[in-house]
């Protein structure tokens, strides 16, 4: 087998090829493992389903002027943003500090696999499971429900990057705030909640327009409020932009907001990332 | 070799040198500074004072082709629940140039009917099985093997043992920590006791503390009582009991086993510890962690 002689070392795989293996393998793990699948992956289309049809009882709907606007698909973008954020912060806060608790990050640490390459797989999962998730919504959405699905493309180009800053910056903000947890038990306790408090405020549950302002106010720090605004951007018809803050879907500071969180998730995280626990040396 | 954690001086000018192709075994009870010496080895843990090499590089600096020549299996973990043997072993191949052929490495870990099992149905020692196939799979050079067969039973033991061989059989050199003085004493060309962060004592298992320490004990008893005499020449002084009693009453004859040899050393005994180092080591050097500044 060591046949070749004075052969050079092999190169060491690039930190690409290696970030496609663990994107595959990170993929493949995600559907295995239960709690995710159902709190990460199934609830914003679980939730969808059950505040279209009790809400949406006898043809109930919110009317704009003369347009009506169904419940179905008033609570759409709501729940396309919290699928985003699910998938990418609460899916990585959560799963790297179990990781970290358990001894795999620092596994990973003794092997050559670089940290970029780690962190491209972890990335490249949230990217495939919250594509998936999001044209399930869709799809449930369109037929079950009856949404009607945006037909300019310049919806659809809102729809993308929304959806690409949202990612990034819930992926981010996720494995910045993984080190928050002082235990991987003790995860799914720490960041659920402020994901729910978040969902509460920033007009998924209920309309956003009927928050006392105050609650409007600090939910515009954050970037779900922003992340619904802009979906709402896509799927409700233009008339709906009057309910608006402004009366305008306010797209430039949804990008801004983003973009701040997502320097700021970036700085941090480098700064907090740790591959072993904190009572291990 | 030095760290100290707070008050606590952890590791405490020890020095070490492995020889290529070896298998030592450190031992030492708890907090003597073993998984903090071997983490400082892997690059895990900075140090605060000394020079180490190991494979020619500074741990704490080394890179990728560094960790891609060595293979760690840390204390126990419990990662990795959901995925299969098969996967992970494919998956950590990827990791590295030059790997075995997964299939080859899950065969030799004895993991081929558990190939498709998840890592979180496994037996303890099954577990610990994969922890090392995802260890040599990148084909290291040098093996760290952080208390591998801890919670074990015997059988699994022995089955753990013989993989370990075959490494050696690979032309790897292994670096052991263990609490068990017979896991020491069956795969170690060299033990080395580590007590509060200094080593005591180093040498083959067989020699480990010299040879005051590895005095046979003639014990036997007359109307005065027990009587107990050590000596290098056991027969010697048989043959003179023979003289005086002819058959005599109670005889026996000890060799100190490891685990004496080893108890003293560490002080858990009142016997008079005896450190001494034995036995020249000419072989190349791939880890040579040695104490600064003491």
């Amino acid at each position: 087998m060591t046949a070749t002689t004075e052969a050079r070392p092999p190169a060491l795989p690039s930190t690409l090829r290696l970030g496609y293996e663990r994107t595959r393998y990170e993929a493949r793990l995600f559907f295995r493992e239960r709690d995710a699948v159902i709190f990460i992956f199934a609830y914003p289309i679980i939730m969808l389903a059950i505040f279209a049809t009790v809400f949406g009882q006898d043809d109930a709907a919110i009317e704009i002027g003369d347009t009506t606007i169904p419940f179905a698909q008033y609570f759409l973008p709501g729940m396309v943003a919290t699928g985003v954020m699910l998938s990418s912060f609460q899916n990585l806060a959560i799963s790297i500090a179990v990781e970290r608790d358990e001894g795999g990050l620092k596994r990973l640490r003794a092997t050559p696999l670089p940290p970029a390459s780690y962190f491209v797989g972890k990335v490249g999962q949230v990217l495939v499971t919250s594509l998936v998730q999001t044209a399930l919504l869709l799809a449930v959405a369109a037929l079950a429900f009856d949404v009607p699905m945006p037909s300019d493309a310049q919806s659809w180009l809102t729809l993308t990057w929304v959806f690409l800053l949202g990612t990034a910056t819930g992926a981010v903000c996720g494995v910045g705030f993984s080190s928050l947890p002082r235990s991987g038990r003790s995860a799914s306790a720490v960041i659920t909640p402020i994901v729910l408090v978040l969902q509460f405020i920033s007009g998924v549950f209920f309309q956003f327009d009927q928050l006392p302002s105050w609650m409007q106010q600090i939910a515009s720090v954050f970037p779900l409020k922003w992340m619904a605004q802009g979906m709402r951007s896509v799927f409700l018809p233009s008339e709906a932009e009057a309910l608006e803050t402004g009366g305008s879907w306010q797209h430039a500071a949804t990008a801004a907001v983003l973009i701040a969180w997502l320097v700021v998730g970036l700085v941090v995280g480098v700064r907090t990332f740790r591959w072993r626990r904190r009572d291990d040396g | 070799m030095r760290k100290a954690y707070g008050e606590k001086q952890a590791v405490d000018g020890l020095d070490l040198v492995v020889g290529r192709g070896e298998i030592v075994a450190v031992l030492g009870p708890n907090g003597a500074g073993k998984t903090t010496t071997v983490e400082i080895l892997e690059g895990f843990r900075s140090r605060d004072g000394g020079d180490v090499r190991v494979l020619g590089e500074d741990p704490a600096r080394a890179g990728r082709a560094w960790r891609s020549r060595i293979g760690v299996v840390l204390q126990g973990t419990n990662d990795l629940a959901e995925a299969t043997v098969g996967e992970l072993v494919h998956h950590f191949a990827t990791y590295y140039p030059g790997a075995r052929d997964a299939d080859e490495v899950i065969d030799l870990v004895g993991l081929r009917e558990k190939v498709r099992t998840r890592a979180r149905q496994l037996s303890g020692g099954q577990r610990r099985r994969l922890d090392v196939a995802l260890g040599i799979v990148g084909r290291p050079e040098l093996v760290f093997l952080d208390e591998p067969t801890t919670g074990f039973d015997p059988q699994a033991r022995r089955s753990f043992w013989d993989l370990v061989t075959n490494l050696r059989e690979d032309g790897a050199t292994v670096l052991l920590t263990t609490h068990y003085l017979e896991e020491a004493e069956h795969l170690a060309d060299r033990v080395v006791v580590v007590r509060d962060g200094q080593v005591v004592a180093e040498g083959p298992p067989a020699t480990l503390g010299g040879r005051t320490a590895r005095q046979a004990v003639v014990r036997w008893h007359d109307e005065h009582g027990e009587h107990e005499q050590r000596t290098d020449t056991p027969t010697e002084v048989v043959g003179e009991l023979g003289a005086r009693y002819g058959e005599v009453p109670g005889l026996q004859v000890l060799r100190p086993t490891l685990e004496d040899v080893y108890l003293s050393l560490i002080g858990a005994d009142e016997k008079p510890a005896v450190p001494t180092t034995s036995d020249e080591h000419d072989n190349e050097p791939t880890t040579t962690p040695t104490g600064a500044g003491r």
